[in-house]
């Protein structure tokens, strides 16, 4: 008695303000209904012009609600053909991105960490850089070389700062991991530097590629990383309560029944197939994987049951907005404008928040 | 004779070709209390990640409920071991609740997450510690004292049989030092939680635990009740300090009577 009474009154000495966050039910419906909305008027808006009504319309009718045609033939082929299939990359590669970014971080428990920490940018880079190069034109499923080697690229980047970068070494693990992604980044960088010089007049191809970009979507494309996509980032979804407990550090979350070595392995090699999978189809887009995270933690705490599906909503609500800009600004690469509108945005926010929180 | 909660038997534990713990004998018995002494490096800490299963021993048997912990799976030792963290971090910003819930993390359904069961263990286990009036507070805007109580609420929503602490006073005041201590001694007597405690404080440990095992360059050099264990004698070999230091400050000064050393357990 004697001791609840001094722990309650120890804890009365300090009632602060409850730090409740919202429901994420309601956080995310509102964010799938933001979502819809976006999608509607990204799909809406091109150099062609079609009315919201008759988008809605010929997206009511094709997923097999029977309404009456209102719109042309053309129209419905715009839509159908050439940009929803881009607003549906757009919303598979930010949700992705957002989810592996949001990985990495919580097992790196770095908030610098973002989906291409560990290589996976420069892996992909190189792979396309060489593809570039190479004059072989073929496509199976509509994914060419470049897809194939970005892909490629990314996963062996990943591995091998897997297998030089775990245990061992001076560091501690994740130092070591991180210094590791760095080193092979950077080689990968000169190589990718090299082949951009040997490029040529291809160089165009590779900027391309290294800034991002949606107008190369396809059904068939958006079927090979679609199901890659979804299902990396559902299963990464449900080791949330592996983050969770890494959350308190290594050791903290071993005691608590995680094993961290193999969850760690795990969750890296499913955020490394999301990487690899979002950049293959839409090249290397910047910021969505760092910034989304952070926005939903700002809001929600650090608990990853709430972080990831809503990161995933959010990124995906992002990039399909930027994909709308610039496609507005006349096919600029959409990492220019994430990095141009999130950046501002983002340090207005981090200025703006009192509730400070570390990873 | 009831089978040890935790049992080391001949434990020798290497880092690499350096003896940290050199054939170890420790069985804590259900319900039981003790407390871990000895000098900085004598292989106090080592102990505890070994009964964990984090270090595996160079040699010798290492059992958690009778069973050897390299056979159990994280979540199985998780469920027979609780362990609060020696520093005592809590880096993010979350309440004090969901601290508290990671507790859960090894009896919680994989796939569906905490179940009613869990919550109300919790609950339990935030009311157990008497912090019910923190419960909605950020975590990172507690005192030390504070979170080592929060931590401690953790380990007991773990509910598992032992709880095990690494220096759990460290950094606190005097005032905190005694409320964690009686808390421990309280899940000790009225839940039989067994504890197994790291300590420099020799005073708090003497005080609070009616067993002390005292460790010295990787060996048990003495197992006992504190008086017994705590001979001047032995802190004079053990520490290279007189014990009449921790009796009597320097300045002659009267201190707490009952937070000398020798005076034996409660």
């Amino acid at each position: 008695m004697s001791i609840a009474g001094r722990s309650l009154a120890l804890a009365r000495a300090h009632v602060g303000r409850p730090a409740r966050a919202p429901g994420t039910a309601a956080l995310a419906l509102a964010g799938v209904g933001v979502l819809a909305v976006v999608v509607v008027l990204a799909v809406a808006t091109g150099s062609v012009a079609v009315a919201p009504a008759d988008t809605l319309g010929i997206l009511l009718r094709a997923i097999g609600v029977p309404v009456a045609r209102t719109w042309s033939p053309a129209a419905e082929t715009i839509v159908l053909e050439l940009r929803l299939p881009r607003v549906l990359t757009a919303i598979m590669v930010g949700g992705g991105l957002a989810v592996a970014g949001a990985a990495f971080q919580g097992l790196l428990r770095n908030p610098l960490a973002d989906p291409y920490v560990l290589g996976t940018a420069s892996g992909a880079a190189l792979g396309a850089a060489i593809a570039v190069l190479i004059p072989i034109r073929a496509a199976f499923l509509d994914l060419g070389l470049l897809h194939v080697l970005s892909f490629a690229g990314a996963l062996a980047a990943v591995a091998v700062v897997y297998r030089l970068g775990r245990g061992g070494g001076p560091f501690a693990p994740l130092t070591g991991l991180l210094l590791t992604g760095y080193a092979v980044s950077s080689l990968l960088a000169a190589g990718l530097a090299m082949t951009m010089f040997l490029a040529g007049s291809n160089l165009r191809q590779i900027f391309a590629f290294l800034l991002g970009g949606l107008e190369g979507s396809s059904w068939l494309r958006l079927a090979f990383a679609a199901p890659l996509i979804a299902g990396g980032s559902i299963a990464i979804a449900a080791r949330a309560r592996v983050l969770n407990g890494l959350l308190l550090g290594e050791e903290a979350a071993a005691h608590l029944g995680v094993e961290v070595r193999r969850e760690r392995a795990i969750l890296m090699a499913l955020a490394s197939l999301v990487t690899a999978a979002s950049v293959a189809v839409a090249g290397l887009v910047g910021f969505i994987g760092l910034v989304a995270p952070h926005l939903v933690r700002l809001v929600v705490g650090p608990d990853a049951r709430r972080v990831l599906p809503l990161a995933a909503i959010l990124g995906a609500i992002l990039l399909v907005l930027a994909d709308l800009g610039a496609r507005l600004l006349g096919e600029i690469p959409v990492g220019v404008v994430t990095a141009v509108v999130g950046a501002p945005f983002f340090l207005a926010l981090l200025r703006g928040t009192r509730s400070a929180y570390e990873l | 004779m009831t089978t040890p909660i935790a049992e080391l038997a001949g434990v020798t534990v290497a880092y690499r070709d350096r003896l940290v713990v050199r054939g170890v004998d420790l069985a804590i018995a259900p319900g039981e209390r003790v407390a871990l002494v000895g000098p900085n490096g004598a292989g106090k800490s080592t102990l505890l990640r070994v009964l964990a299963g984090l270090v595996v021993p160079r040699d010798g048997r290492v059992t958690l409920g009778g069973d050897p912990v390299a056979s159990l799976s994280r979540s199985a030792i998780a469920r027979r071991l609780a362990a609060v963290p020696g520093q005592g971090t809590l880096p993010f910003a979350t309440r004090v609740e969901e601290v508290v819930a990671l507790g859960r993390l090894p009896h919680e359904d994989p796939f569906r997450g905490p179940g009613p069961a869990d919550r109300a263990a919790v609950d339990a286990a935030i009311e157990r510690v008497g912090i019910a009036s923190l419960h909605e507070r950020d975590a990172r805007e507690l005192s030390l004292g504070e979170r080592q109580l929060v931590l401690i609420a953790l380990a007991v929503a773990q509910a598992a049989p032992l709880m095990v602490l690494d220096e759990p006073t460290v950094h606190l005041d005097l005032r905190h030092q005694v409320a964690v201590m009686e808390l421990l001694a309280d899940l000790n007597r009225r839940d039989g939680v067994a504890v197994l405690a790291v300590l420099h404080d020799l005073a708090l440990a003497a005080h609070f635990f009616p067993r002390l095992v005292l460790l010295d360059g990787g060996r048990v050099v003495a197992d006992g009740p504190p008086s017994r264990v705590l001979s001047p004698e032995r802190v004079r070999a053990t520490f290279g300090v007189d014990p009449a230091f921790l009796a009597r400050p320097a300045s002659g000064d009267a201190i707490a009577a009952d937070l000398t050393v020798g005076t034996g357990g409660r």
